[in-house]
């Protein structure tokens, strides 16, 4: 059963989201995702002041049998990345919602289509059936 | 039945276990208007004798010719253990090294291969090689395409020494990526880039840059590769392996080094064979080695903190990430890779620069009997090495066919790729572009100008 | 240092200064005229060895390999058969190995026409109106195969087909393929008994479509019982079918792909025809196209004139093809592993083609069989297995953590090469048997042997195959270790 903060807003690729108080927004892969991948490897960032479209592509974290998009589950300006990553990429695998979140955006668009926790919740029963 | 072991009663058995009547029925879910009786156009079988004999016939046909050819692929002694050894069943009939545990042979030399192309090159990392020379400059073009992407360009410039194929062949493997492939112009007189006439605002992904040149000639790379740097741009650099052991490597051209080198890897080990398979080399900078295509080998550990090897980064590749993978390419040139290792096993730094000064030093010797006869004079005022173009006093061709009648394999004729006079490329009509490697003797070299004098002493209108 | 790692260290370790293998280079001492400022200054890193360490050290590792001549192979995908010996022997005649690519036409008649006759017998295997040998691997063959589609398309000023079909089952060269040709990949689903979903597929197709990409018998080892519908579907909506060639093996002298409607195909002559595997090349990737695409194959192509009765070879340049989608290596390709797969077809001749395929699919029909019977379960039971067939190990993996990764790592202790593991990725905990021809009963009933021997160790008495392999030259590698601390040459970490 892979952990899942109620504070936190989701998406059916398994990454999750999460309001900050200046507006922006912080984005990482769920514990469940990280699982899947296995420790991870690699992960590639993207440059600040880079623009993203709701559901492209924004970076990628390879382990050592995949390799997974992360997607911008809003559109916006990347803001902050976590260069931590570049040398200790299992943060992610260790705290995927704390240490190991991947970017920060400021979002340009409202968030429709994210999951509550609830929603997400159903996404993970049904692949464990 | 050739190469097949089953006897009538095992085929029996194993129909039994299938709960089949005949092997026919096991086809029996292909729609039966598709099935076929037999071919029309494959032979009858041969047995090992005849066909033996059907092959050292025709081997023999196309003779055992004195060849002075180089234009990219080279005729160098291959010491008898290198292939000895390199076709053991063990390494030649294993497959990809994916299950490590039952591969690290091949895995180790692989370590040791890339080891010694990143010592030769002067870069970090190596790659377990690509299919050969050519490919690997288009594979070059892409990678510069992903890893520098500041540049925001897809038009690559190319040396105007960079051999005319591997134009062609990055055309066909990148163009339909929107990649664009053009030569800068040429200085005529010594066959490099030519300074004045470059355009200084210019962009590019990349410029490739060929040393020595496909003309043999010797550039001023260092120039060359800070003038790509200060507009953005990589440098790979595409190189004879070989001359590696005597001129700069790759990695401290100009103030940053290349950023990738490539090039093709036949020289070392690898019999000529009518054109393959060869190898293609590529090393780059650390810090592009994600965006490097093909297989990697990395030293790891194993369960009990012993020394192991296995491929590494494999989640850039078509296996893992398919459609987004650094490119399709699922082979490295495995068995010439061992015969290269091998090879540079064998010669070591100094062998290497032997067979380069012999090699190099028998080319002088030939160009300068051929330059002393009348209508025979170099075409570049540049240093060379190993390779060196020369003015005729008339067309290339059929002097080459009336060299071939005598088993003398005369050169490559440029006009073949180099038509006529062209702004960028200078006129290399009638030019002849020879080589003489370590296996040619003093006698052959005399052979070749005896002939070429007496070829050249018949008037024009005569000898066409 | 113990003694195993001093035998089993590098060549770089083994190295003395001014030690070498003095009969492997010239004699010359002589300074050359080159300019000092072209020059390195620095002397490579090459190993400093003798003639006989090196023999030692290659011997020895090639005694770490797995590999056809001396364990059975059945990867699947891979067809690992044996490839015999005279290919090699005779392919390393000095008159071929000696041969300069751009040498005249005067002096090449004879390895010419031995190309002219392979691409002749590779039409009439495949149904194929011509045949260009350029391709130096299967992934190449792709690469020449789509760039053909699309240069057929915009022949014809069809601009918008960019679109390839591919199967969700599809090896992963045929997405990557698509994609550097500038192509946009679809993604087609499978039904549940392995054949492509025919619905799918018709509201798949549509005038942006440039093609499909199928293998067939298919990665799954079934053969694609929908052919007919699928060739009709793809052909009204205007697209091409492309026949990756992987498991052309299977079907040798039986079926053609150009009767099945395909119009290009890439065929592996590593697999079919037998050519060395090389520890991972070279391969050899020839391309067959039907009559709408023979003027796009890429160059040079082997011609044959006849004057006065007599045979004259040659090639056919781009000046001969002009809408040729161009060249693909540095000369005609692997020429050395076209003249082993010659001589491979001259020797299985005719009837033998057919027996390639019958016994192929013999062999993988009774090892289906037999390991059903032992209890291990089929991803498509319903279903003849082409030359080769999935297993699906997610019921002993749920039950008793035995996965795919486990028996593929303790056939290796029972001195069995492992099938392929986690391909297709549709399967879960699967692999991918690949029996061929070439392995006699006795093997394959070993073979069964090993893997009931498994089975019931994990089932019955709990045993774990997590730390297999025991008896290789080493043990499972850390392979996170390997990509997060780079190290990809001697004495140099990232």
């Amino acid at each position: 059963m892979s952990e899942l903060p109620g504070d936190l807003m989701y998406t059916s690729e398994h990454e999750w989201l999460r309001r900050e108080d200046d507006g922006s927004v912080t984005i990482g892969i769920t514990d469940h995702a990280q699982a899947a991948l296995g420790d991870l490897v690699y992960v590639e960032l993207p440059e600040i002041g880079q623009v993203v479209e709701t559901g492209g592509d924004m970076a990628v974290v390879e382990s050592v049998k995949a390799a997974s998009d992360v997607y911008a589950p809003v559109a916006g300006e990347v803001t902050a990345v976590n260069e931590a990553l570049a040398d200790d990429p299992e943060k992610i695998n260790n705290d995927p919602y704390g240490d190991g979140w991947i970017v920060r955006l400021a979002p340009s668009d409202d968030d429709g289509g994210l999951l509550s926790p609830e929603d997400y919740q159903a996404i993970l029963d049904e692949l464990d059936n | 039945m050739p190469f097949i072991p089953h006897t009538e009663e095992d085929t029996a058995e194993m129909l039994a276990a299938i709960g089949a009547e005949r092997i026919e029925d096991l086809f029996d879910e292909i729609p039966a208007e598709l099935r076929i009786d037999s071919l029309e156009r494959v032979p009858k079988a041969l047995n090992e004798m005849e066909v033996s004999r059907l092959m050292h016939r025709r081997a023999q046909r196309d003779g055992a010719p004195s060849c002075f050819i180089g234009a990219g692929a080279y005729e160098h002694h291959i010491p008898a253990a290198v292939w000895e050894i390199a076709t053991r069943g063990e390494f030649y009939s294993a497959y990809t090294p994916y299950q490590a545990e039952a591969s690290q042979g091949t895995l180790q030399t692989i370590y040791e291969y890339q080891t010694m192309m990143c010592e030769l090159t002067g870069l970090d990392v190596s790659n377990a090689s690509l299919y050969d020379g050519a490919s690997a400059v288009a594979e070059a073009a892409l990678m510069a395409v992903r890893s520098n992407r500041k540049a925001g360009s897809r038009k690559v410039l190319l040396a105007p020494g960079v051999n005319p194929t591997y134009r062609k062949v990055a055309r066909a493997i990148a163009g339909n990526q929107g990649l664009e492939f053009e030569y800068l112009p040429m200085d005529t007189a010594d066959g490099g880039v030519d300074f004045e006439r470059l355009d200084q605002d210019t962009a590019p992904v990349a410029v490739v840059v060929q040393q020595p040149s496909f003309f043999g000639t010797l550039a001023d790379v260092d120039r060359l590769t800070d003038w790509a740097h200060d507009r953005g741009a990589f440098v790979v650099a595409v190189v004879n392996p070989t001359s590696l052991a005597l001129l700069k490597a790759p990695g401290h051209w100009g103030e940053a080094g290349a950023d990738i080198a490539c090039g093709e890897g036949q020289p070392l080990g690898v019999p000529l064979s009518s054109g393959g398979p060869y190898f293609g080399f590529m090393t780059c900078k650390q810090q592009h080695v994600r965006q490097m295509p093909g297989r990697i080998v990395g030293r790891t550990t194993d369960l009990d903190g012993n020394t192991g090897y296995a491929l590494t980064l494999q989640a850039r590749e078509q296996h893992i990430r398919r459609t987004k993978a650094t490119s399709n390419i699922c082979t490295n040139q495995g068995l010439m890779v061992t015969a290269a290792t091998i090879y540079l096993s064998l010669l070591g730094a100094d062998g290497l620069a032997a067979v380069a000064k012999a090699s190099h030093r028998n080319t002088a010797r030939l160009a300068r009997g051929l330059c002393g006869i009348a209508g025979v004079e170099p075409v570049f005022d540049a240093p060379h090495f190993h390779e060196f173009a020369l003015r005729l006093d008339r067309p290339v061709a059929p002097v080459l066919e009336m060299l071939a009648a005598r088993d003398i394999l005369g050169g490559y004729d440029l006009s073949i790729e180099y038509p006529e006079f062209g702004p960028e490329l200078g006129n290399l009509g009638h030019v002849l572009l020879v080589c003489a490697t370590e296996t040619k003797t003093d006698a052959d070299i005399e052979a070749y100008v005896t002939a070429m004098r007496e070829i050249l002493e018949t008037p024009v209108a005569q000898s066409a | 240092m113990n003694v195993q790692e001093k035998l089993d260290s590098t060549l770089f370790e083994q190295s003395r200064r001014g030690r070498r293998a003095f009969a492997q280079a010239p004699d010359v001492t002589e300074a050359t005229d080159l300019p000092q400022a072209l020059l390195r200054r620095d002397r490579p890193g090459l190993p400093e060895v003798s003639e006989l360490q090196v023999v030692r050290h290659f011997t020895r590792l090639s005694q770490k390999n797995f590999s056809i001549d001396t364990h059975f192979y059945p990867l699947g995908s891979c067809t690992m058969k044996y490839n015999p010996r005279a290919c090699n022997t005779l392919a390393s005649l000095p008159g071929f190995t000696g041969r300069h690519p751009l040498g005249p036409l005067s002096h090449a008649q004879g390895f010419l026409s031995c190309m002219w006759e392979l691409q002749e017998m590779l039409k009439d295997v495949t149904g194929m109106q011509g045949v260009s040998l350029t391709p130096m691997a299967g992934a190449q063959g792709e690469l020449a195969g789509v760039a053909m589609i699309r240069a057929y398309h915009d022949s014809r000023g069809d601009h918008e087909r960019r679109e390839i079909l591919v199967p969700d089952a599809a090896h992963g060269t045929n997405p990557a393929t698509a994609n550097m040709c500038g192509c946009k990949v679809r993604e087609l689903p499978t039904t549940a008994e392995g054949d492509v979903d025919i619905e799918a597929l018709k509201a798949a197709v549509g005038e942006h479509t440039a093609g499909i990409m199928l293998t067939n018998p298919s990665t799954l080892g079934v053969f694609e019982r929908d052919i007919i519908a699928v060739d009709r579907i793809v052909r009204d909506a205007g697209g091409l079918l492309y026949y990756d060639g992987a498991n052309l093996n299977a079907i040798l002298g039986k079926v053609l792909p150009g009767d099945m409607g395909f119009d290009v195909i890439h065929m592996n002559l590593h697999k079919t025809f037998s050519t060395p595997h090389g520890g991972g090349g070279p391969g050899s990737g020839a391309v067959g196209v039907g009559e709408r695409l023979l003027p796009f194959l890429p160059t040079p192509v082997v011609s044959r004139t006849l004057r006065d009765g007599e045979a004259h070879y040659g090639w056919l340049t781009e000046r001969d093809l002009p809408q040729s989608i161009g060249r693909l290596s540095g000369f005609m390709g692997n020429a050395g592993v076209l003249l082993r797969a010659y001589v491979y077809m001259r020797m299985v001749g005719r009837e033998g083609m057919r027996r390639i395929a019958e016994y192929a699919t013999l062999n993988a029909n009774y090892l289906q069989a037999r390991l059903q019977d032992a209890g291990f379960e089929l991803a498509f039971p319903n279903r003849r297995a082409s030359h080769e067939f999935v297993v699906t190990l997610k019921r002993e993996a749920r039950e008793f953590e035995l996965t795919a990764m486990d028996v593929a790592k303790a056939l290796l202790d029972r001195g069995y090469h492992a099938p392929t593991t986690y391909f297709p990725l549709l399967v879960p905990e699967c692999l991918l048997i690949e029996p061929t021809e070439t392995e006699s009963k006795q093997t394959l009933d070993g073979f069964v042997d090993a893997m009931i021997d498994i089975l019931s160790q994990a089932r019955d008495r709990g045993a774990s195959f997590k730390e297999a392999p025991h008896s290789m030259p080493v043990r499972r590698l850390d392979d996170v270790k390997a990509a997060r601390e780079l190290d990809v040459r001697f004495g140099k970490t990232a």
